[in-house]
This record gives structure tokens, sequence and C-alpha cells, in this order.
């Protein structure tokens, strides 16, 4: 599905703002694979994602996408296979734009986009169909300017955008950051419905290792460039909070590493 | 400062502001669709003024001329685009690189020099000067340019409704937003810059004939103008509609109300040499509106503060 082969990448090269973000890193998911990320701020996890998408080549490596050789394709050429939601909820959708439009530029992901007239009316009810989906009152709302909604709501609608037209590979990062607890459980509950629905591979990032732990059936963890623990199968499956920083701390060689460094 | 001489003016005034208000909307498309501010418009009005004034003195028809105008524009938004998106050029700096080749091209057009008048005695134009008062209505300039200006906004309101043309309006609100959704945020912005600026050219065709010569200088501040006719429409109509279409037709009032506020002033016996200055003041008192409010009068109960802020459900 996803094969990211030794791929590096470091900013500023050559400057004292020299930075190895991602260092030889190679990761393979398999059709269904729903993946957490986790590690510590400036670990590369971000920085994983942007070059599956396309935000800028890689210095080397190869990125393969359902065995096709993406490494060199421009990021809106690649987005036909991805569906992308951003950690800050204001990038993922147009806030001048109506709820109904934001949709619609969604549904035609990987379409080339004509001149004919923008949204049908068959479209309409599928929109209000899977608004209801949401249970967010947004079903009656076709036409609100997106600008009018709160961070919550616009994440969970870059997530149904991120699903309309169903991708081929769903990149999380750090998707519910920004929102307030109450609000961040319920938009992972609709992502965990929206994966299981669609059968997405996925890969998420997220800060919260109970939710890393709790989601997904295979786990990752990146430290300076480089995936320093992958736990899937069963392995996954017993996983805690305790055993997970055991095999932290093993793999990292450093018992004392404090925890801001695993938690981001 | 008798009022006869204001009301005779106002006729004047009305077909002027209609002309640039076609200006005022190619600039709406670059400024207020694609968020860019664009200084090609400057150089672009003269090159569509020359254009039409020189395809009419070697004797080629109006539409033709017009035509013309409005492809040579479309040419010089191209050139911005593609200094902007493919040489990586800031887009403000790469519209002052247009305009400035430009000012060499237009003479050049004009076959070297700052003016060229074309005698409307001679030469069958569309928009005049003389047309205003005392001739039939459909000679008439300002039902003329009212005709082109209805004809542009239906063309531009079917055009952004389109699959392609929402993925504009949208380059313009998000570029993030847009690569993840697989729009080329580079070829809308050259898209953009072209239509805007053919507009502006062919606005500058019409500006030439209903003035009777090309100047060199024409264009020179159009780009406040422009926005000025923006923001005026937007203040006074903004509220009023919530329709596209509307929207462009605020723009064209905004200018025409412009061109009037402009016509009194100068009756009150305003130093016709002030005129810039005081545009310049005008656009830039509006442009600080927004952000003066938000930084200054921050209001607690501003839901759109809320929205942007909130992070709650039905906050
Ligand atoms: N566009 C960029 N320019 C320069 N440095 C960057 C850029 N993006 C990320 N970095 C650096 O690369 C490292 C990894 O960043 P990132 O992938 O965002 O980490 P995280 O794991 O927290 O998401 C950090 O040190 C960051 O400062
Ligand atoms: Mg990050």
């Amino acid at each position: 599905m996803l094969e990211i082969r030794n791929v590096c990448k470091t900013f500023n090269p050559g400057t004292i703002n020299e930075k190895v973000a991602l260092d030889d890193l190679s990761l393979k998911l398999e059709e269904g694979d729903f993946v957490t990320v986790i590690g510590g701020n400036g670990a590369g996890k971000s920085t994983m994602l942007n070059a599956i998408a396309g935000v800028w080549k890689p210095d080397s490596g190869q990125i393969l996408i359902d065995g096709i050789d993406v490494t060199k394709m421009p990021e809106h050429k690649r987005a036909k296979f991805l569906g992308r939601v951003f950690q800050d909820p204001m990038l993922g959708t147009a806030a001048k734009m109506q709820i109904e439009e934001n949709l619609a530029l969604a549904m035609r992901r990987g379409k080339i986009r004509s001149l004919k007239w923008f949204i049908t009316k068959e479209e309409r009810i599928s929109y209000r169909q899977k608004l209801a989906a949401l249970g967010l009152g947004l079903e009656d709302r076709l036409k609100t300017k997106i600008g009018l909604l709160s961070g919550g709501q616009r994440q969970a609608l870059t997530l149904l955008m991120a699903s309309l037209k169903t991708p081929k590979l769903l990149l999380l990062d750090e998707h519910t950051a920004a929102l307030d607890p109450k609000t961040a459980a319920k938009v992972l509950e609709i992502t965990d419905k929206i994966v299981k629905e669609n059968k997405l591979t996925t890969l998420m990032i997220t800060h919260n290792m109970n939710n890393a732990i709790a989601y997904g059936n295979r786990l990752i963890m990146l430290s300076e460039g480089k995936i320093i623990l992958d736990i899937k199968g069963e392995e996954k499956q017993h996983l805690t909070v305790e055993s997970l920083l055991a095999k932290f701390y093993e793999a990292s060689g450093d018992s004392f590493a404090d925890d801001s460094a695993l938690l981001g | 400062m008798n009022i006869g001489a204001l009301i005779n003016g106002l006729p004047g005034a009305v077909a002027q502001g209609l002309i640039w208000g076609i200006i005022a909307v190619g600039i709406y498309i670059t400024y207020k669709i694609l968020d860019i501010a664009d200084l090609t418009v400057d150089g672009s009005l003269c090159t569509g003024g020359a254009v039409c004034i020189m395809m009419l003195l070697a004797g080629y028809g109006n539409t033709v001329s017009l035509i013309a105008a409005l492809v040579a524009g479309m040419l010089t938004g191209v050139v911005t685009g593609f200094l902007n998106t493919a040489m990586g050029i800031p887009a403000i700096l790469a519209g002052i690189l247009t305009q400035l080749g430009l000012y060499s091209i237009n003479l050049k057009i004009m076959e070297n020099r700052a003016n060229q008048p074309i005698n409307a005695n001679n030469y069958d134009l569309l928009v005049s000067l003389r047309n205003i008062k005392n001739v039939p209505f459909f000679e008439n300039t300002i039902f003329i340019v009212m005709a082109i200006t209805v004809v542009i906004v239906l063309l531009l309101y079917w055009f952004f409704g389109t699959e392609f043309g929402c993925t504009l309006r949208a380059s313009g609100s998000n570029e993030a937003m847009c690569r993840a959704q697989g729009i080329n945020v580079n070829l809308n912005r050259v898209v953009g810059l072209t239509i805007s600026n053919g507009l502006v050219a062919l606005a500058g065709g019409l500006l030439a004939q209903y003035q009777g010569f090309a100047d060199v200088n024409m264009g020179r501040g159009a780009i406040v103008i422009g926005l000025a006719a923006v923001v005026i429409g937007d203040a006074i109509f903004g509220r009023l509609f919530n329709n596209f279409a509307f929207n462009l037709v605020a723009v064209s009032l905004g200018s025409i109300i412009y061109y009037l506020v402009l016509q009194v002033v100068i009756w009150r016996g305003l130093d016709a040499q002030m005129l810039k200055l005081l545009s310049a003041i005008i656009v830039a008192i509006f442009l600080a509106i927004p952000y003066v409010k938000n930084q200054y009068f921050k209001s607690v109960r501003n839901p759109k503060h809320h929205a942007e802020k909130g992070v709650k459900f039905n906050a």
C-alpha cells in the first residue's frame, strides 16, 4: 500500500540551522493498516507525513503508494491518493466558502475540474446525509460559510472531506491537538468511524499515548527522524502505557529519558 | 460654483465610473478572490488603450480592436503569473516588474509617442465623451458600457460558479487546503491574473476611446482607484448582497460613486493636482478599517472572533 524506502530529509543544509528531520527512514504499510505514530517534539512525525503528501521532495529515497512511485509527483497531483487532516483546524477548509462548496471541492479530488456548473442536486442530498451522520447538526447548514464554524466542527468537516472521495491513504497530523478534550474525543470517535466504514489505510500522529494505544492495529514511534519502535499484531492489542514506556526505555537505551520526549 | 455646472458634469462622471468599474471588477478578481495585490494593472490598462487606439488608427473595426486589447491584457497577466509561480517572485514584485516592462512596450505600441489621439469625427468609436448626452440611448456611452458590464458580470458569475472557477475562489481562501484537495494553486493564480488583466486592458481600450486618446501614463495609480471602487462598493453594498454577481455589481456601483464624489470635489474647487493624494488617503483609510477595528476595538461579542478561537462544537 504505502512504502517509504530510505527517505532522508535535511532542512537548511549547510547552515547553522541544519536539521536532519528524516534519517534513512523506511516504512511499509499493508492495505487496511491503521497505524498510530508517536514521538517527541521535532522527532520528524510531521516531516514524514509531509514527505508522503509531497509538500517537498525528499533529499533521497523513494515513496510508493500502491506500487506507484510518487517521489517526484507534485503535491496537488498526489492528492488523488490521499486524504489529509492537519493539526490546525483552519488549514483543512476554505473559510470564505460554504460548507457544501468545501465538500464539493473535496468530492472532485483527483478529477479534472471542468466548466460544468458546480454542485448538483443529487450531490446536495448525499452531503446532507453525510453531514447528518457526523451528528453535529450541520446538515441544515449547507450554505453556511465555513469561517463561522468552530474548530471542532471544521476538523470534523475536514475528516469528512478527506474521505468523501475514498483515499488510498489517510494522513492525520495531530488533528485533535488543537481541540478541547471533549471535542477531541468526539473528533477521534468520528475518525474511527470513518476509518472503519471505509476500511481506510491510515497514519495517525497523536501526542496522546492512550489514544495511540487504543486506536489502530499498529504503533510506531519516531525519534530523531528514525523509527525506534514498531509494534503490531497481538503485541499491539495487549499494549499498555506501562509496557509501551518499558519498550521505549529499552529502545532508546536511556532509562531516564524524560517523558516529554515521548509525549511531545 | 453654480449647481448647473455640477449637474452638467454628472453623466460624464457616471460614464467614467462605469468604465473604471470594469477595471475594478478585474482588480476584485485578484485582490478579493485570489487574495493578491496585482500591480500589473497600472501597465496593462495602458496596454489595452494603446492597442485599441493603434488598431483603430490602422483601420481595424471596433470589435477587433477591443478584442485585441483584451488579449494583450491577458498576455500581461500571463507574464506576471509566470514570474510569480514559475520563477518564485513574490506577486507584488512580479506585478511591478511587468508594469515597468510594459512602460517601454506601451511606448513601442504607440510608435514611440507618449500620447496617441484619435479623432472621433473620423473614426467610428464605440464610446466617446461626446456620446453621453443628446444621442439615441443605444449609442449612449453610458448605456453601452452598462451593457458590456452586465455581460462581463454574467460571464464571471457563470465562470466562478463552475467546477474549475470554484477552485480559483478556494485558492484565494486557503492554499494548503487546495493542494490537499488536488487543486493546482499555481495554475489558478495564472488564470486569475490573466482574466483580471484582460478585463483591465479591455476597459483601457474603452477608456482611451472615451477620452479620445491613449496615454502612456493613463494607468498610473489604476490599482488605487480600482481598490477604492472595491472598498466603497463593499462598504456600502457589502451587507446588502450575498451573491457573487451582485458583489461585482457593487464594485461597479462603487466606482460610479467614486467618480461622482470626485466630480463634487472638483466642483467645490479642489485643486485637481490633489486628487491622487485624496484617492490614496481614502483607500488607505478603508483598507485600515478592518485591522484597526480588530486591534483596538476588539469586542467580546464579535461572533466571528469566537468562531476563529473557539474549539467547541456549536460554540
Ligand atoms: N519547513 C521546515 N524548515 C525547517 N525545519 C523544519 C521544517 N519542518 C520541520 N523542520 C524541523 O524538522 C524537525 C522535525 O520536525 P517535525 O517533523 O515537524 O516534528 P514533529 O515530530 O514534532 O512533527 C524539527 O526540528 C523541525 O524544526
Ligand atoms: Mg508535528
